[in-house]
């Protein structure tokens, strides 16, 4: 009810999340220390630590970050560029989104990494593929909201601003971007998050380099502290980015 | 009477939404005719349904006639002329995405005005409705009744000489709506435009306008047109002269049969028969 409350309240969830995770290392802790988990199955958390440290320092991370970065980066470029011009043609007609809309959220709803292994025939096992997957999943929830922004726009304020003499750019520019803007952000921001995990996902299946195929690496040598240590790493970046993203979209809606 | 006086010609016009055989075929306006003087402000009345927005939209080259033809200051309209008209919606047509000023520096910018007038009449515009404290709100914090005077504002600030009001103050109560159409009143007094005002309220017809034009059920036409005799501004006393009463029930016995009528339409049409 009150502001102080309403702190409280938060405050009490959080001490609850917070417990939750130390319970959990402590399970982790005990596990392999006293109840004898085989350390190749579940290495010693302190273990994980040293080694997430010495990856940190040694700067061992730097080129499969950098590759799968400059996968998710450029992904996204494509998947933003074609998913908000084809939106934008599709809105630009009710028989084009009625024809359109249905059939891509059909295409959205089919599991599209499935089709990896054609992927990596036709783009090999380097980037190329990442990229091509990444920017095939991403498409979707960007052509989608698009549509769903700009085709759907309020149709009062366009005959308001073509009573008032609107040109074609100024409609577009005033009128339909900011209306649809809003919900072209949340298409990029979803669209950003699945060319992430869909890029990672893909490198632990077939890849030459990336952080996932880093990760699979060392399992497959058996390295399975070190591989913790970079599962900790990937899902700290992927996180961070997620945020930048929201905070970005929050931001953009918020002018 | 000469035509330089004539600042709208309604000739012959029908509209038909839909091709016949539609589903949605709707013959929404019948052979209107209508000249509409240079400086007065004339009211239309009707049932809902009978073409008034359709009307009000074709004299604002928003929406083409099938047939007949529709002249501003004598030359056929052929699309919207934000240079001569504008409008005030019945919805609430402020883009939520501006503030009020910036509402109204945008319909200037569309309209082509000079940049370096627009701040300034943008602000007396505001001022003029009441708003001068609001400027900086956005839509969706003003009230109802605020938002229409921000859109009235919005299109006072182009400086056109034909408005057109599709029920301004439609969606607000009996109250505001006085107020409102007092201080409309008043305002307009003391501007020479040219204003066409669609209302459902006979009250509000007969304080505002120089003439009242009564539509018939649709497919619509202009049934008669009365003259409201009384000098502009209006007083909020006039409301209740034994003259606004008896002029109030001249149109409310021409609008009554003629809503019937309407609303025998809608039954036979509906799953009740
Ligand atoms: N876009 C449209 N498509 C099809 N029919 C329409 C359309 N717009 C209006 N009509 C029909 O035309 C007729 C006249 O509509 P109009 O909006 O002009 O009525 P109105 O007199 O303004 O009514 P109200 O007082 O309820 O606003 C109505 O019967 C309506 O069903
Ligand atoms: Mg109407």
């Amino acid at each position: 009810m009150s502001a102080r409350r309403d702190r409280r309240d938060k405050l009490a969830s959080r001490a609850v999340q917070a417990g939750f995770v130390v319970v959990l290392v402590a399970l982790w802790y005990f596990g392999t220390t006293r109840w004898g988990v085989s350390h190749l199955l579940l290495p010693n958390p302190v273990k994980v630590w040293e080694e997430l440290k010495d990856v940190l320092a040694s700067g061992d991370y730097i080129p499969d970050l950098t590759i799968t970065l400059s996968e998710v980066a450029t992904a996204f470029v494509l998947s933003c560029t074609s998913g908000v011009i084809v939106g934008y043609v599709i809105s630009r007609s009710q028989y084009a989104i009625r024809v359109f809309e249905p059939l891509l959220a059909g295409i959205y709803s089919v599991p599209i990494i499935l089709f990896l292994p054609l992927y990596i025939l036709f783009f090999g096992l380097g980037p190329a593929s990442k990229i091509a997957i990444g920017t095939t999943i991403s498409f979707f929830p960007i052509v989608l909201n698009t549509i769903a922004g700009f085709g759907y726009v309020e149709k009062i304020f366009i005959t308001a601003a073509r009573s008032m003499g609107a040109s074609n750019y100024q409609m577009f520019r005033y009128v339909l971007l900011p209306a649809a803007l809003p919900v072209i952000l949340t298409g990029l921001r979803i669209g950003f998050t699945v060319a992430l995990l869909s890029i990672l996902g893909s490198e632990t299946i077939a890849s030459l380099a990336g952080l996932g195929h880093k990760i699979v690496h060392l399992a497959e040598a058996m390295e399975t502290a070190r591989m913790f240590a970079y599962i900790a790493f990937a899902v700290v970046i992927a996180a961070v980015l997620n945020m930048i993203v929201t905070s970005l979209e929050a931001r953009a809606k918020r002018q | 009477m000469t035509t330089g006086d004539v600042a709208i010609r309604v000739k012959d016009v029908s509209h038909q939404f839909g091709e016949p055989g539609d589903a949605f075929h709707v013959t929404a306006l019948q052979k209107t005719s209508l000249d509409i003087q240079r400086g007065e402000l004339l009211c239309l009345i009707g049932p809902s349904g009978c073409g008034k927005s359709t009307l009000l939209n074709m004299i604002g080259g928003l929406l083409a006639p099938t047939s007949g033809t529709v002249e501003v200051g004598s030359k056929p309209v052929r699309g919207p002329l934000p240079r001569d008209i504008a409008f005030v919606f019945q919805e609430n047509a402020l883009f939520p995405w501006c503030s009020v000023i910036e509402n109204v520096k945008l319909g200037m910018m569309f309209q082509g005005a000079p940049k370096a007038e627009q701040e300034d009449r943008a602000r007396k515009a505001l001022e003029a409705v009441g708003l001068k404290d609001f400027m900086a709100h956005y839509p969706a914090q003003l009230s109802g009744g605020m938002r229409q005077r921000a859109a009235l504002a919005r299109a006072l600030s182009l400086e056109t000489e034909i408005l057109l009001m599709d029920e301004p103050f439609g969606a607000l109560d009996e109250q505001t709506r006085m107020i409102l159409g007092e201080d409309l009143s008043v305002l307009l007094s003391s501007t020479d435009k040219t204003i066409v005002f669609v209302t459902h309220s006979l009250g509000e017809a007969v304080f505002l306008a120089d003439r009242v034009a009564v539509f018939s059920a649709r497919p619509g036409s202009i049934k008669e047109i009365i003259s409201i005799d009384e000098p502009h501004p209006r007083k909020p006393g006039f409301v209740t002269t034994e003259k606004f009463s008896q002029l109030r029930n001249t149109l409310y016995g021409l609008l009554h049969e003629e809503i019937r009528k309407a609303v025998a339409q809608t039954v036979m049409a509906g799953p009740l028969t």
